[in-house]
């Protein structure tokens, strides 16, 4: 059994109010950092520990706060992003539903070290039942104390508001949030300047993660150090995985980083093994935008050593052999699906979410879709491969935000791992959906 | 295809609803708006719109635009702009339950196309349609976050997960059972906001 | 602050892009930009044809970037070393953005009041393919008024926000805005409204193609069979300074006088515009220049000697260039 920091206490009943998360060790992090701490210290801390941002750019987290501009006169603002959104993610979701007050908890102490007396907590739209329960516990924690003036009778004084989305994916990016934020359509900002120097209103502004700003509090609890030492290398502390796909125990596990792929996949402790007993064929590792690998690349990398649930082994071998941790969005595939359909899924999923503001993400998306339908409706041509990959490669790295990255990826890694497939609906001008998964009609009966 | 956004301007005059607050809702959208700094009220816009869709019928008019613009004190344009950009928020009339089915990856892999085509055959409508009786309206979403727990749809606040037939049979049922609601968002998004 | 375009070196002041600092060398290693104008601010970044290669970032920090960035929207920096046109993998990308802008394009030329001054037309002739690889249907709207002198022909808008930027900080009142989102974003007025102020003819100024028109100009003239002019009149609303289209002596249309770069010099209002169309009541200055390579210059010769010169200087400037990494 690993270590659990985030989750440990989930099955907990109550754990969602205040009282007995109290019980249960909740807000010692607030008590330390405030009581014990000077800001710069906490940032020293979550500094050592090591910690990246486990929303999916996985950038050192003290690094970003160190960023952060401080003005003299001038509000700084630390707003959380619950706007999960990238297919095959649900932690954030998972987290806040159950022990909402880690989040609240994590707010409190970063906002701290980060000198903010104002932060927000968006959530996508879609998640409005919890955005209810994250605005009980901000209740129950204004009540209790933890927020509002003169915090546990220090100076700090912080204000906490959650605010709703209105579904777009787009609004997970650091500055299309932060628009949404002030009432705009979520088009991403032009950077620089970063948010770190001119983010929500025009003020400096550090914008994490709700995985990521839950950390916080174990860290500052058992100090950076030996947060630093549980994970592998540069991998350290404890991430949040949401597993799905045909699986045996789909869900959100806690894993301390380094558990090998293979025993990920197959442990009874984690996804439990392939339903059905149908073999691996690929897996998404980190989210839908992360390219797609095979089985002997996900459980081996290129060199043959075992793939570890790390930031640096997924990635091991570049985008040729490897792939990313990202946010963490774990899709098993098996021997029956079709990696022309889930990637039809993907550019659907991409086409409808970009903001249309930069012209090859707006024309990009929906032409690859359209190709990809193509596939489907049997009547694409081997050339539709090349122009595929062609389109995909004009998109990545030529867009105002990652979108275009996101995009393009799952296009190039479907077409770089399975292209025989690709080339197979095209000979064969037909395309059969082997994969749609029966599971429904197998319940039935 | 022409603009199906200025197919707005043609609805039936005679159904408008009156478009104000009632004091005690008023008393939430101000809550909403001292969440932040003065001269920022523009902030608010996206709250606002979810209390005005839930208020007004379950879809923004132009009339509900124009009136969330003069509670914030922004132009007209900048309402219609960002409630055209988001999703969630519908720019015609829909029925009183909108069953959103996310259709992406996971949901795929277990069979969310299996759930649409069922539930299309059961309500006798096709995605984007809404029932006769104004009842249900039929939508696809892309990942709604419960890809552990696919196949899933989401209405009005709540998450339908882990779907079979027969779950969503009885779901359907419950949600005409309990018809007398105004609408299934309203309640929802007035706690919530 | 010192920065090389194309192996060209020049000095400029802080603050400047890398966009600016390359028009400041000349039109020969200046990138092509469709969205971006010097005057509206926050214009740029959106249409991706002014991408260029930072190969060196800074004399202090000489890492590349690792992507290409939009010079429009980037600032130069000490020691910063650029390819544009001298970059084939850059060009090729260019080409990339370009097929995205024109695949739901119409191509419509033949009718389109822009021709021979649409800047996406240029844009194709100069960096696009000379065939489509795009099948399906294209996007398709119906043309609308959006105000009585303005027709909005939506099909041909790339999306480059310059006249949502001008209702914005020329106009008084916006009314008008990109509504929806990705590929069906569109331009659009709040619901029924129409553009009415004074100013609000800059719009049709500043856009880029053929999706805003004037619509007394409308099918009345090709650009090219009428004769532009520079001429102004006093006006208490507006600088007076304009360019005026004549065929034969009428004046078929007004317009704002436009630089080299093809951004208006000084933004006109609506009288000046719509209400005076009569030699009379303009004191005439002379023609008005025209670029070298527009066909409206067809059968002026003057800048023959320039296009040498400039041709030269390049030559110079890069030892040699091969004939498939040409401008």
């Amino acid at each position: 059994m690993g270590k659990k920091l985030l989750i440990h206490n989930d099955k907990v009943p109550g754990i969602d109010t205040l009282e007995v998360y109290r019980a249960h060790g909740g807000y010692s992090s607030v008590e330390k950092a405030l009581k014990t701490m000077t800001p710069d210290q906490v940032t020293d801390e979550v500094k050592k520990s090591g910690l990246r941002g486990r929303g999916g750019a996985g950038f050192p987290t003290g690094l970003k706060w160190s960023f952060l501009a401080k003005p003299e006169g001038v509000e700084r603002y630390l707003v959380c992003n619950a706007d999960e959104s990238e297919p095959g993610t649900f932690k954030d979701r998972y987290l806040m539903e159950k022990i909402p007050h880690a989040l609240i908890e994590g707010m409190i102490t970063s906002s701290f070290a980060l000198g903010a007396k104002t932060s927000y907590i968006y959530i996508r739209g879609e998640y409005f039942y919890v955005a209810r329960i994250i605005e009980t516990a901000i209740a129950e924690a204004y009540s209790a104390g933890w927020l509002g003036k003169n915090i546990l009778g220090t100076n700090f004084s912080h204000d906490c508001y959650v605010q709703v989305g209105a579904g777009a994916y787009i609004c997970g990016e650091e500055t299309a949030l932060l628009e949404s934020l002030e009432g705009k359509r979520g088009n991403p900002r032009i950077k620089p300047p970063f948010p770190a120097v001119a983010g929500l209103w025009g003020c400096p502004t550090v914008v994490n993660n709700v995985e990521t700003i839950a950390a916080v509090c174990p860290i500052i609890n058992m100090g950076g150090e030996e947060y630093s030492k549980i994970g592998i290398g540069k991998s350290t502390g404890t991430k949040l995985i949401s597993a799905s796909g045909h699986i045996n125990n789909p869900g959100v596990y806690e894993i301390e980083l380094g558990v090998p792929v293979e025993e990920f996949i197959y442990s009874e402790e984690y996804c439990g093994g392939i339903r059905n007993g149908k073999k691996l064929k690929a897996v998404v590792a980190g989210g839908s935008s992360v390219p797609i690998l095979p089985t002997e690349l996900i459980l081996k990398t290129a060199k043959g050593e075992p793939r570890l649930m790390t930031y640096e082994s997924l990635s091991d071998g570049g985008f040729q052999t490897g792939t990313m941790l990202g946010s963490g969005g774990f899709i098993v595939m098996d021997e029956d699906t079709s990696i022309v359909k889930n990637l039809f899924t993907f550019a659907r999923f991409y086409h409808h979410e970009s903001c249309g503001q930069c012209s090859p993400c707006r024309e990009g998306t929906g032409w690859m879709e359209k190709i990809l339908q193509k596939f489907l409706n049997g009547t694409a041509n081997e050339s539709d491969v090349e122009l595929l990959w062609d389109i995909q490669s004009k998109i990545e790295g030529k867009t105002i935000c990652p979108l275009g990255e996101a995009a393009a990826w799952p296009v190039a890694a479907a077409i770089r791992h399975f292209k025989q497939e690709f080339l197979d609906v095209a000979r064969n001008k037909k395309f059969i959906d082997v994969s749609h998964y029966n599971r429904l009609n197998k319940i039935i009966a | 295809m022409s603009s199906q956004i200025h197919g707005t301007q043609h609805f039936d005059k005679s159904k408008r609803l009156e478009i104000k607050f009632s004091d005690e809702v008023m008393q939430i959208a101000q809550t909403i708006i001292n969440r932040y700094p003065k001269g920022k009220q523009k902030s608010a816009l996206l709250p606002i719109l979810h209390l005005a869709q839930a208020e007004f019928g379950g879809w923004l008019s132009p009339e509900t635009m124009d009136y969330v613009a003069s509670i914030l004190n922004i132009k007209s344009i900048e309402v219609f702009e960002v409630a055209s950009f988001y999703s969630m928020y519908n720019l015609k009339p829909m029925g009183k339950c909108i069953l959103e089915v996310c259709q992406t990856s996971s949901c795929w892999l277990n069979g969310a196309e299996d759930i649409v085509k069922y539930i299309e055959k059961k309500l006798n409508i096709k995605v984007g349609e809404t029932t006769k009786d104004g009842m249900f309206s039929l939508k696809v979403a892309e990942c709604l976050g419960s890809c552990g727990t696919s196949p899933m749809l989401q209405c009005g606040a709540s998450y339908h997960e882990n779907l079979t037939y027969e779950k969503v049979d009885a779901l359907l049922e419950n949600y005409k059972s309990e018809n007398k609601r105004k609408s299934y968002t309203d309640l929802d998004y007035k706690n919530t906001l | 602050m010192k920065v090389t375009i194309d192996g060209i070196e020049i000095d400029v002041p802080k603050g400047t892009t890398i966009l600016q600092a390359a028009r400041m060398i000349g039109p020969e290693v200046a990138p092509p930009a469709m969205c971006y104008y010097s005057s509206l601010k926050t214009s740029g970044g959106y249409c991706r044809t002014c991408i260029v290669k930072v190969t060196q970032g800074s004399a202090a920090n000489p890492t590349p970037m690792p992507k290409p960035v939009a010079s429009c929207r980037t600032e130069v920096m000490d020691g910063m070393v650029v390819e544009n046109n001298i970059n084939a993998e850059l060009l090729e990308a260019r080409k990339g953005v370009v097929e995205f802008l024109l695949i739901n394009h119409p191509l419509d030329c033949p009718v389109c009041d822009q021709a021979g001054e649409c800047k996406l037309q240029d844009l194709g002739y100069g960096h696009g393919a000379a065939a489509t690889r795009f099948e399906f249907k294209r996007r398709e709207y119906e043309p609308i008024d959006i105000g009585d002198k303005i027709k909005l022909h939506m099909n041909r808008c790339i999306l480059c926000y310059r006249c949502v930027k001008v209702a914005e900080q020329i106009t008084d009142d916006r009314v008008h805005g990109v509504i929806s989102r990705g590929d069906s974003s569109e331009i659009s007025t709040y619901i029924e409204n129409i553009i009415d102020n004074d100013f609000s003819g800059n719009v049709i100024d500043v856009c880029p193609v053929g999706a805003l028109t004037d619509k007394t100009f409308r099918f009345k003239q090709r650009v090219w069979f009428t004769k532009p002019l520079e001429a102004h009149r006093n006006c208490d609303k507006c600088c007076g300074k304009t360019r005026l289209w004549l065929k034969g002596e009428e004046v078929v249309r007004v317009t704002a006088r436009k630089d080299q770069w093809d951004e208006v010099e000084e933004f006109i209002c609506n009288s000046c515009r719509y209400d005076y169309k009569k030699t009379s009541d303009w004191v005439i200055e002379g023609p008005a220049p025209i670029h070298r390579n527009s066909v409206i210059s067809q059968n002026h010769y003057q800048h023959l000697n320039e296009l040498k010169l400039q041709a030269l200087k390049q030559q110079n400037a890069l030892g040699f260039m091969p004939l498939d990494k040409k401008p």
